[in-house]
C-alpha cells in the first residue's frame, strides 16, 4: 500500500486519530465539569444527603474523564513538534505563544484544584470546595479559549506578516491574531457544544436508572438537571451556529463551497442530504432550497459564492503558492464528499437533539406523576451518542474543510510536516497508539459504567462521615518543624454517620 | 553572540533564563513524583502501602506535571526551531516519555478506582515514571555533548547514536536524581512508623551514595571526552562550575540533615541537586539551545559518537529565537500568569502539609 510509505499521509493518519481520541474525553470533561459544579452547588446549598451522594458520583465520573483528557492532550503538546516541525518552524512566532498561555494560566489552574476536588473534601472548607468545582470547569473552559485560539488562526490567520525571506510568519497585531474572525464564533460554537453533551449524559445516567427503577430521585433529579442544562445550550446553538457559518462564508470560502458541493461560482443552496461526485463534480441533493445558504450566511438568497473550480487556481495572500502550485496538491480543494457529509451529519443530528430534549422532557414529565415510560427513557439512554457525533462531525468540517492548508491560504500541509520523521517511525508510534488508546478507552469505560451501575448512593465513601483525618500532622515537631494548627474541621459532614 | 546586546537580545536571555527556570520548578517538583513512582515496587509491597505512596502524590502530580507542559510551550513560544528540531529529532525517545507519561497520569487516577486491574496499573505506574526519569537525563545528555544537524536544522544523527557513553551516564544521572529525590519525598509524607518510611528512609541514603559515584563519572567523562571537543561558543561554562559547586553543597547539607533524621530539611537541601543540575545544564549551553557537532564519520553510522563542535549549524538563542514582538507579549503574559502559579502551588502544598495519615489513605479521596 502506497501510504505506509507516505510519512505525509501518516503523519495526518496520526494526528487525525490522536485529536479525535482526545476529544471524545475533552467535550465530557468540560460538560461533566459544569454537571458537577451544578450538583456540588446544590449540594452547598441544601446540605441535603441527596445532593451530596450526587456530587460525589459525578466528582468521581468527572475526574476518571479528566484524567484521560490531561494525558492525551499531553500528545497534542507534542505532536506539533514532534510531527509537524516545519508547521512549528514556520507558525511558531504566533502559535507557540497560546500553548504556552493555556499551559501557564489553564493548565496550572486546573490541575491545581482538581487535586482539591479529588483529595481536599475532608481538608478545605465547604465553600472552598464548591470554589474548587469552578474553577476547575474555569481552567478547563479557559484552557478551551486558548487552545481554540490556536485552532482558529489556523482558519483564519490574522495579525502577522511574512518575514522578508519568505520563510516564516511574523506577529505583527497579537490582539489582531488571537482574536482573529473565527475566534469567537468557534469558542462559543464548540463550548456550547461541549455543555449540550455533558446535559446529554447527565440525562442519561439518571434515565437509565428511572428504566432501571434504581436510585429513582437521584435519575429524577440527573434528567432534570440535564434537561434544563440541555434545553438552554441547544437553543443557545442557533445563534452561535449562525456566527460560526457566517464567519466561514466570509473567510473561508473554500470551506464554504465543500460544504454544500459547490464546484461553479453563484448562490449556494441549502439541502438536507446529498452526495457530491468529484470525478464527475456532481452534487446530488435530496430537499434542497436554492439559495438557502447564501440566505443563512448573508440574508439574501442571491449572493452569489465562488465555487470549487475558482478556487483551486486562487492565488493566496502569500507568494510562494500560485494557482498552479496549489493545484498540486489534492487538487488544490478539500475532500469534497467529506467534508460534505460531515456538516450534514452535523445539522441532520442537531434536529435529534432537539426530539432527544422532547422525549426526555415528555419522560420527567411523567415520571413526576408517578408513572415511569420505560421505552422513552430507553432512547434518552442513548442520547450521548448524538452530540458525540455531532461534535467530531463538525471538527471534521472544521479540519478537512480547510485543507489542502494547514494554515488556510498561506501553509499547505504538505510543508508543514517533520522532514525526518520516517514512515517505519511513525508505523510504529501509529500502532503504538491504537494498542494504548484501546486500552486506556476499556479502562475508562469499565470504570465509568461500574461507578452509574453501583450508583450515587455507593459513591460515598463509608468513612466520609466521620471526622477529619490528618492525625499525625505535627507528631514529631523534629521532623516536622514547620509549625502548623491542626487541621481546621470543616463542617462538611454533619449528617450522621450511616444517615445515607 | 551577536555584537550589540539590544532590547531582542535581552528578551533572548531572559527566556532562555525563564525556560530554565521552569525546567527547574519540573525537575524539583516532577522530580520527587516521578522517583516515588519508581520507588513504589520496593518501598511499598501490600496494597495499603501503595495506596500511601500514591497518595504521597496524588493531589499534587497533576500541577507538577504541568511545569513540563509550560516549559515545552514556552520552548515553542520563544524558539520554535529548537523545538521543532528536538522533538521532531528524538521522535521515538519522545514518544517513549509521551506514553510513559500518558500511563502513569492515568495509573495515579486509576489504581484506587479499579481493583481488577491493579497490577497493571502498578505496573503502568512503575514504568511510566521510569521511562521519562530516564529519558530525560539521556536528553539532556545528547544536547550538552552536541548532536548532528543538517543545514535545515534537523537533527540527522539516528536514533541509535543518541544512546552513546555521554548521553546514557546523564540518563542514569537523572534516574538517581529522581529516585533519591522521591525517596526523600516519601520520607518527609509517609505515615512515620510505616514500613513505607522506613524503607524510604534507607533508599534515600543509598541513591544518594550512588548519586555521588554517577556524578564522579559523569565529571570524569565530561572533562575527558565531552569538555575538549567544545567550541569558543559556550561563554557560560563558568557558570555550570558554579553550579556544580551548589550541587556539592546541597548535597552534602541534605547528608547532614538526613544523619539528623530531619525530613523536611533533607528535602529542602536535596532540591538544591535538581536546581543545580539544571544550572550546570543550561551554564554549558548558553548561547546555544541545540549544539551542533560534527559527524566524524561523516555518514550516519549507527552507535557514533559525535564529534567536534560545529558551531556554524548550532541553534542558539540569537538564531532561533522569536520576534521582538512576540517575546514581550510572552513575557507580559508571564508576568500575569506566574504570580498566579506561584499561588496556587502555595494554596495545594499547604492545604495537603503534613504527613498523611492512615485513614486519609483507606478513602483515598475518593
Amino acid at each position: 500500500m502506497d501510504i505506509l510509505s507516505d510519512a505525509l499521509m501518516l503523519s495526518r493518519l496520526q494526528f487525525a486519530l490522536v485529536i479525535i481520541f482526545h476529544f471524545l474525553f475533552v467535550p465530557l470533561s468540560i460538560g461533566l465539569g459544569l454537571i458537577t459544579a451544578l450538583m456540588e452547588t446544590r449540594h452547598y446549598r441544601s446540605g441535603d444527603p441527596k445532593d451530596k451522594a450526587a456530587t460525589h458520583f459525578w466528582a468521581k465520573i468527572f475526574t476518571t474523564t479528566f484524567a484521560i483528557g490531561v494525558a492525551t492532550g499531553i500528545t497534542m503538546e507534542f505532536s506539533f513538534g514532534t510531527n509537524w516541525a516545519d508547521y512549528a518552524r514556520y507558525v511558531g512566532d504566533i502559535f507557540g505563544a497560546p500553548l504556552a498561555a493555556e499551559a501557564l494560566l489553564a493548565f496550572f489552574l486546573e490541575s491545581v484544584f482538581l487535586g482539591i476536588v479529588l483529595f481536599g473534601r475532608k481538608k478545605v472548607s465547604k465553600k472552598f470546595y464548591l470554589a474548587s468545582t469552578w474553577l476547575v470547569f474555569g481552567g478547563a473552559a479557559l484552557s478551551a479559549l486558548w487552545i481554540l485560539i490556536a485552532n482558529s488562526w489556523m482558519q483564519t490567520p490574522a495579525g502577522f506578516e511574512i518575514a522578508a525571506d519568505g520563510s516564516r510568519a511574523i506577529l505583527n497585531n497579537f490582539w489582531a491574531a488571537a482574536f482573529n474572525p473565527s475566534t469567537v464564533p468557534r469558542y462559543l460554537h464548540t463550548v456550547d457544544s461541549l455543555l449540550i453533551l455533558g446535559s446529554f449524559c447527565a440525562m442519561a445516567v439518571g434515565a437509565w436508572y428511572l428504566k432501571k427503577g434504581i436510585n429513582i430521585e437521584h435519575g429524577k433529579r440527573f434528567v432534570k438537571t440535564g434537561l434544563i442544562v440541555g434545553i438552554v445550550t441547544v437553543v443557545l446553538m442557533l445563534p452561535f451556529a449562525h456566527l460560526q457559518a457566517t464567519a466561514v462564508a466570509e473567510e473561508q470560502p473554500s470551506k464554504l463551497a465543500a460544504m454544500e458541493g459547490q464546484y461553479q461560482d453563484g448562490a449556494v443552496p441549502l439541502s438536507l442530504f446529498g452526495w457530491v461526485d468529484d470525478a464527475t463534480q456532481t452534487t446530488h441533493t435530496f430537499i434542497s432550497i436554492p439559495g438557502g445558504t447564501s440566505f443563512l450566511a448573508s440574508w439574501n438568497f442571491n449572493t452569489p459564492y465562488p465555487g470549487l473550480n475558482t478556487l483551486k487556481h486562487a492565488v493566496t495572500s502569500f507568494a510562494a503558492y500560485d494557482g498552479v502550485k496549489l493545484q498540486s496538491y489534492q487538487g488544490g480543494t478539500p475532500p469534497v464528499n467529506l467534508t460534505f457529509q460531515a456538516y450534514h451529519l452535523m445539522v441532520a443530528l442537531y434536529f435529534l437533539l432537539i426530539v432527544w430534549l422532547i422525549l426526555a422532557g415528555v419522560g420527567l414529565k411523567k415520571a413526576n406523576k408517578g408513572k415511569i415510560n420505560k421505552v422513552l427513557f430507553g432512547f434518552v439512554v442513548f442520547g450521548p451518542l448524538i452530540p458525540f457525533l455531532c461534535i467530531q462531525s463538525g471538527w471534521l468540517v472544521a479540519e478537512v474543510g480547510r485543507q489542502p492548508w494547514v494554515v488556510y491560504n498561506l501553509l499547505l500541509t504538505a510543508d508543514g510536516v517533520s522532514p525526518i520523521v520516517s514512515s517505519p517511525e511513525l508505523i510504529i508510534t501509529i500502532l503504538l497508539f491504537i494498542i494504548f488508546y484501546v486500552i486506556l478507552f476499556i479502562a475508562w469505560l469499565r470504570i465509568v459504567l461500574g461507578l452509574i451501575k453501583r450508583g450515587p448512593e455507593a459513591a460515598v465513601p463509608a468513612s466520609a462521615s466521620d471526622e477529619p483525618v490528618l492525625i499525625a500532622a505535627s507528631a514529631d515537631p523534629v521532623v516536622m518543624p514547620i509549625n502548623e494548627a491542626p487541621d481546621t474541621k470543616t463542617p462538611d459532614d454533619n449528617e450522621p454517620k450511616g444517615g445515607e | 553572540m551577536p555584537a550589540v546586546i539590544d532590547a531582542h537580545a535581552v528578551l533572548q536571555i531572559l527566556w532562555f533564563l525563564l525556560i530554565s527556570v521552569l525546567l527547574v520548578g519540573y525537575f524539583i517538583l516532577d522530580g520527587f513524583d516521578l522517583g516515588s513512582g519508581i520507588l513504589s515496587p520496593f518501598v511499598a509491597k501490600t496494597e495499603p502501602e501503595k495506596a500511601i505512596v500514591r497518595r504521597a502524590i496524588g493531589p499534587i502530580w497533576d500541577g507538577n506535571e504541568v511545569w513540563l507542559l509550560t516549559a515545552g510551550g514556552a520552548l515553542f513560544a520563544a524558539f520554535p526551531p529548537a523545538y521543532a528540531t528536538s522533538f521532531s529529532g528524538f521522535y521515538l525517545a519522545i514518544m517513549l516519555v509521551l506514553f510513559g507519561l500518558i500511563f502513569r497520569a492515568i495509573a495515579i487516577e486509576y489504581a484506587a478506582r479499579d481493583a481488577k486491574w491493579r497490577k497493571f496499573w502498578n505496573g503502568a505506574f512503575f514504568v511510566g515514571s521510569l521511562l521519562p526519569a530516564l529519558l530525560f537525563g539521556a536528553a539532556i545528555g545528547n544536547v550538552i555533548q552536541g548532536v548532528v544537524l543538517n543545514s535545515h536544522g534537523d537533527y540527522v544523527g539516528g536514533f541509535f547514536s543518541l544512546l552513546n557513553p555521554f548521553a546514557l551516564l546523564c540518563a542514569i544521572m537523572g534516574l538517581v536524581t529522581f529516585i533519591a529525590h522521591g525517596a526523600s519525598w516519601l520520607c518527609l509524607k509517609a505515615p512515620l512508623e510505616s514500613l513505607v518510611r522506613q524503607r524510604a528512609i534507607k533508599m534515600r541514603s543509598m541513591f544518594s551514595i550512588i548519586q555521588l559515584v554517577v556524578f564522579v563519572l559523569v565529571s570524569v567523562y565530561f572533562f575527558l571526552a565531552v569538555y575538549p571537543q567544545f567550541g569558543s561558543d559556550r561563554i557560560a561554562m563558568p557558570v555550570a562550575f558554579a553550579a556544580a559547586a551548589v550541587c556539592a553543597v546541597g548535597w552534602v547539607l541534605a547528608r547532614l540533615f538526613m544523619v539528623n533524621r530531619n525530613d523536611l530539611w533533607a528535602f529542602l537541601a536535596g532540591c538544591l541537586i535538581p536546581v543545580a543540575l539544571i544550572g550546570i545544564t543550561a551554564g554549558s549551553l548558553f548561547p546555544n539551545l541545540i549544539p551542533a557537532a560534527m559527524n566524524p564519520a561523516g555518514v550516519v553510522t549507527y552507535f557514533f559518537v559525535p564529534g567536534a563542535a560545529d558551531t556554524a549549524s548550532s541553534l542558539t538563542i540569537f538564531n532561533s529565537s522569536n520576534s521582538a514582538y512576540t517575546l514581550t507579549a510572552m513575557t507580559i503574559i508571564t508576568c500575569i500568569g506566574l504570580p498566579l502559579v506561584l499561588l496556587y502551588h502555595i494554596v495545594i502544598y499547604r492545604t495537603f502539609r503534613g504527613r498523611i495519615a492512615e485513614a486519609d489513605v483507606e478513602t483515598g479521596g475518593y
